[in-house]
């Protein structure tokens, strides 16, 4: 599902990385655990085709992103890859709704609306449906995050420090939630974190 | 979902932006389109109403207000000449057609003109019913004319001594001669449209039978009567002093009405329109007026020279509404460029759910392009609305109103123009949101 091999990338004018290697199969959860500086977002954006690597392979679902052009790997990331981030954020001037019929459409997938709905439903936000993104709190914030990432059934969810921002409360429903979207949608799980109390939930860990 | 609906949404979403760069440029186009209207429309009516006319021959005054009295019918004419002092000119061989003009009376503030039938078919007019005027007081009036007074053939009606008096007000009087109405002109688009066309032998006849009165009535009226002032008159109106005769604006009647008291009946007319047979008549005959109250004047240079003046005018408005599109588009560009700072981790975002670089390029595109649409579309409208008030007061003051409304080949260009400068200024935001490193943007949000 998704493999990394001798990973390494440099900044222009920065710390250079060198990164273990990764092996997520399909339904396995990672966790990545590394203190500030290690790369972790360097890591996650790598897998997740944002940055190029100067060296090494990512393969997902039998692909190499490096021989993907710009435009192949946008379209490729939208229906591949789900990515939550630390601090959510949305396209502030469209509804609940709108946001998660959003990766559908950029993805260049039929909007299944009623999908939508259902997702809402089992997230116990129905009623946020036509609300701003901005008029909810910074947990149902993050679920609806969550939500986004996996709407398009994604091979992979990428989380970069999705508890981070969180009290204990949510960010173990948080982390809950995203272990059962994965479990459901038997999506590989890569969280890469600094945030100690994940430690336990995870089986496979991997330091930086 | 599509990206209209996204781009929509995210003017929606800033109303005070969108509503400052809307209504600068709403402003800026509307200008611009209105005076591109009236441009035009003013061009058309003035040179339709030209129509061949190479020169007017008339009282002395301004050769302007004589050109706008006799040939467009919307100022006060200049004053009477001799038909005997005019001969020399009009049955000069240089000219092919005299076409005399008369003025004496109104009917309802509708000016009654005394002519001949080369009148109307100099201006190729139709009749849409009944029949040209033929004898004395026998009227055919215009389409427009005919609409807001409701005459029709058969119709028989009083008309009120003067070119616009109403018949309530006090310096005027009614002519107990009734005028029967022999006909209606279709529309033709020209000042025949607001006048009453009679032969103008109708208007030395009622003016002859009026002036008779007064000469009846010397005892009242001194010779000086005939040129006291206005302010006198209101005074006698305002003494109580309510004498038939006396309260004749003797002075339009001397200046204005194609009548005359002279016991040899010398006859007199308004202005004769001219036109000639060779392009000598210009050089030749303003030799031949030898008569101090009498002037050519040649329509083609005062018209010019009003638009000249008026242009000028026109130069000034579009200038400053060029200002205004200016300033709208800067508030286009400097509201996208905000609004892509303040989004761009959300086009970053975009990105990462399948969104390409082009996607977010047009999407910019797109939210530049509907504020200049919306603008366009408000600005036309408002012209529109500038235009029909504007036609309103032109009609009350003028009988001239300006009906077509339709979309010009000018305003088409403007719209265009001002699409492709919206883009242009939409540009470069679109592409910073197009070379943007999303990777750099979402670590540092």
């Amino acid at each position: 599902m998704l493999i990394a091999e001798q990973l390494k990338f440099a900044y222009d004018e920065g710390p250079s990385f060198s990164f273990p290697e990764i092996h997520c199969g399909k339904g396995e959860h990672i966790l990545v655990i590394g203190e500030s500086g290690k790369g972790k977002t360097t890591l996650l954006h790598l897998l997740a085709g944002m940055l190029r690597a100067a060296s090494g392979k990512i393969i997902i679902s039998g692909k190499d992103l490096s021989q993907l052009s710009g435009s192949e790997l946008d379209r490729f990331r939208g229906q591949h890859i789900g990515i939550v981030f630390q601090t959510p954020h949305f396209v502030s001037s469209l509804s609940v709704e709108d946001n998660l019929v959003l990766p559908q459409f950029l993805s260049g997938k039929k909007t299944e609306r009623e999908m939508v709905r259902a997702i809402l439903k089992r997230l116990n936000l129905s009623d946020k449906t036509h609300s701003r993104p901005s008029q909810l709190s910074v947990g149902e914030q993050q679920r609806i995050a969550i939500a986004r990432a996996i709407i398009n059934s994604p091979d992979i969810i990428l989380a970069d420090e999705p508890t981070s921002a969180l009290d204990d409360k949510n960010a173990g429903e948080v982390i809950t939630l995203l272990e059962e979207q994965a479990s459901d949608a038997r999506s590989g799980l890569v969280i890469v974190t600094h945030d100690k109390r994940l430690k336990d939930r995870f089986t496979k860990h991997i330091g930086l | 979902m599509n990206l209209l609906k996204i781009s929509w949404k995210n003017i929606v979403n800033k109303p005070l932006n969108t509503f400052l760069s809307v209504i600068l440029l709403a402003f800026g186009v509307g200008i611009i389109s209105l005076l591109l209207i009236l441009q035009k429309q003013l061009t058309e009516k003035f040179n339709r109403n030209i129509k061949d006319i190479d020169l007017v021959l008339g009282a002395k005054g301004s050769p302007l207000q004589l050109i706008l009295a006799n040939v467009y019918h919307v100022d006060a004419p200049t004053g009477n000449i001799k038909i005997s002092d005019a001969q020399a000119v009009i049955k000069h061989p240089t000219i092919k057609k005299a076409i005399p003009l008369a003025y004496g009376d109104n009917y309802q503030k509708w000016r009654i003109v005394g002519t001949d039938t080369s009148y109307p078919e100099h201006y190729g007019c139709q009749l849409a019913k009944g029949s040209l005027f033929n004898a004395p007081f026998e009227v055919t009036i215009g389409a427009t004319v005919a609409k807001e007074t409701g005459l029709k053939p058969g119709d028989q009606f009083e008309s009120i001594h003067g070119f616009d008096q109403a018949a309530n007000d006090p310096e005027s009087h009614q002519h107990e001669q009734k005028y029967t109405v022999k006909g209606i002109f279709a529309q033709s688009d020209c000042a025949i449209d607001n006048l009453i066309l009679t032969p103008v032998e109708s208007v030395w006849m009622i003016h002859e039978h009026h002036d008779e009165d007064t000469h009846k009535d010397k005892e009242h009226s001194a010779g000086d009567d005939h040129r006291h002032s206005e302010e006198a008159h209101k005074e006698d109106v305002h003494s109580g002093e309510f004498h038939d005769q006396m309260n004749h604006v003797e002075k339009h009647e001397e200046e204005n009405h194609a009548g005359n008291g002279e016991p040899n009946g010398e006859r007199e007319v308004t202005a004769y329109l001219l036109i000639k047979r060779t392009p000598m008549a210009q050089m030749m005959l303003p030799s031949l007026i030898k008569d101090p109250n009498m002037q050519l004047a040649l329509p083609a240079i005062e018209i010019n020279r009003l638009s000249q003046n008026f242009g000028l005018g026109m130069d000034t408005a579009k200038a400053i509404a060029i200002l205004i599109m200016i300033l709208s588009f800067i508030s286009v560009f400097v509201s996208l460029y905000n609004s892509l700072k303040e989004r761009k981790y959300e086009l970053a975002l975009m990105r990462t759910m399948g969104g390409s670089r082009k996607t977010l390029f047009l999407l910019i595109i797109q939210e530049g392009l509907l504020l200049v649409l919306i603008g366009c579309i408000v600005g036309a409208v408002l012209s529109r609305m500038a235009l029909f008030a504007l036609s309103n007061i032109m009609k009350e003051n003028f009988h001239y109103s300006i009906n077509n409304s339709s979309v010009t080949a000018g305003e088409w260009l403007l719209f265009a123009i001002t699409l492709c400068v919206g883009i242009l200024a939409s540009l470069l935001p679109a592409v910073r949101a197009f070379r943007m490193d999303i990777s750099k943007t979402l670590s540092n949000g």
